[in-house]
């Protein structure tokens, strides 16, 4: 799947740089993207430093693990095959958490970690398991109370309401959070691509 | 009011939590700088990992984009955008949406550049970006983080959950700012 979409991306853009004529398009963005790449890896080793040196604090303080248990039934039902006290239900409480807040740069390391959790359990395979297929459902659809950066961009407009688009965005989310989460839930348990925990 | 209270919270939360993790891992006796130093340098791998992936798909969707073959993309789905009762405006953001998130917040500003953030194409554009992720760029970023090259069917669960975003800002919009 991934595989195809690389490859359309990629063809479908060099065919009709080439039938409009102007290939040289092609290389230009292809080599900026590609330092760009660097850069914005680079830019997260700070902010993964960062935040994940915090989340140490709040692991060996037993925080993280008195998050995953308050939440435990929630969790155990959106991930039952992760085990409850594992650390990844911490990260992934943590990341849903601040993505909910608009804290996009903490979300990122917090996601990343528990990605680093979820293979442990997946015995470190190069195939997704659907704990991980579950959490990037969340992940990519999570309700957003706090969207900081656009009321910002609202605010630079001067609107008279720069706040009036959070319930529809709050609306909005919700019904893409349901429909993954179903979707995924599918996935997972009744489609033919099922199969791995 | 609302706005008063959301930026207070969204100025306040990293302050809060530099503060209250550290206080509460000295109370809990943890050696807090030499655990903040230890999980840090997990930090530095961890990015260092990402960037195969990340070039790997950032040269695609950018020569996508370059090409113009992204406009041919937009120009085919535009009848599709104002049945459902969209402005054709928005189309560009709505395909960008998922491909990369600085690229479509530039989209968005722009809209709200030229319409104003008050207009439907305004408010459409910014309930658009406050709802769908880049998902492209999670799952290239958390796979890459493990190594993973196998997305099974997460890449079609979460461009559904675009396409719904989409359609549920669209709808949202049409009734509470028509």
């Amino acid at each position: 799947m991934l595989n195809l979409i690389w490859l359309l991306l990629l063809a479908s853009g060099i065919i009709v740089a080439a039938l409009n004529g102007n290939i040289e398009v092609v290389t230009s963005a292809a080599l900026s993207a590609a330092s760009g790449a660097v850069e914005v890896c680079f830019d997260l080793v700070g902010i993964m430093a960062l935040w994940l040196g915090i989340m140490k604090i709040a692991e060996q303080g037993g925080l993280i693990k008195t998050l995953a248990r308050v939440l435990r039934p929630i969790m155990k039902k959106i991930f039952p095959t992760v085990p409850h006290d594992h650390p990844a239900m911490g990260a992934i409480i943590l990341n849903l958490s601040a993505n909910m807040l608009g804290l996009g740069n903490a979300a990122t390391p917090f996601g990343m970690k528990a990605m680093q959790e979820l293979q442990e359990l997946n015995h470190n395979s190069n195939e997704a398991s659907g704990a991980m297929c579950t959490f990037l459902a969340l992940n990519t659809s999570c309700i957003t109370l706090i969207p900081a950066t656009i009321i910002g961009v609202r605010v630079s407009f001067s609107s008279s309401n720069p706040t009036e688009i959070v319930g529809a965005c709050i609306f909005a989310t919700a019904i893409a959070m349901t429909i993954a989460i179903s979707l995924d839930y599918w996935f997972r348990t009744r489609s033919p691509w099922r199969g791995k925990s | 009011m609302l706005l008063s209270i959301l930026t207070t919270v969204s100025k306040w939360a990293i302050p809060f939590l530099l503060l209250v993790i550290p206080l509460y891992g000295y109370i809990k006796k943890v050696p807090v700088y030499e655990a903040f130093v230890e999980g840090a340098e997990e930090g530095f791998i961890t990015a260092v990992k990402i960037i195969p992936f990340l070039v790997g798909m950032l040269v695609a969707i950018s020569v996508f984009r370059a090409s113009g073959a992204m406009d041919y993309l937009v120009k085919g789905m535009s009848p599709l955008m104002s049945r459902l009762g969209a402005p054709p405006e928005v189309l560009p953001l709505a395909v960008m949406r998922p491909l990369s998130g600085s690229g479509s917040l530039g989209l968005a500003t722009e809209l709200m550049r030229i319409y104003g953030p008050d207009s439907l194409i305004g408010r459409l554009s910014s309930v658009m970006q406050g709802t769908t992720d880049t998902t492209f760029f999670v799952l290239t970023v958390y796979f890459g983080a493990v190594g993973i090259k196998k997305y099974r069917y997460a890449i079609v669960t979460g461009l559904t959950a675009d396409v719904t975003g989409l359609l549920a800002s669209i709808y949202i919009c049409n009734i509470l700012f028509r």
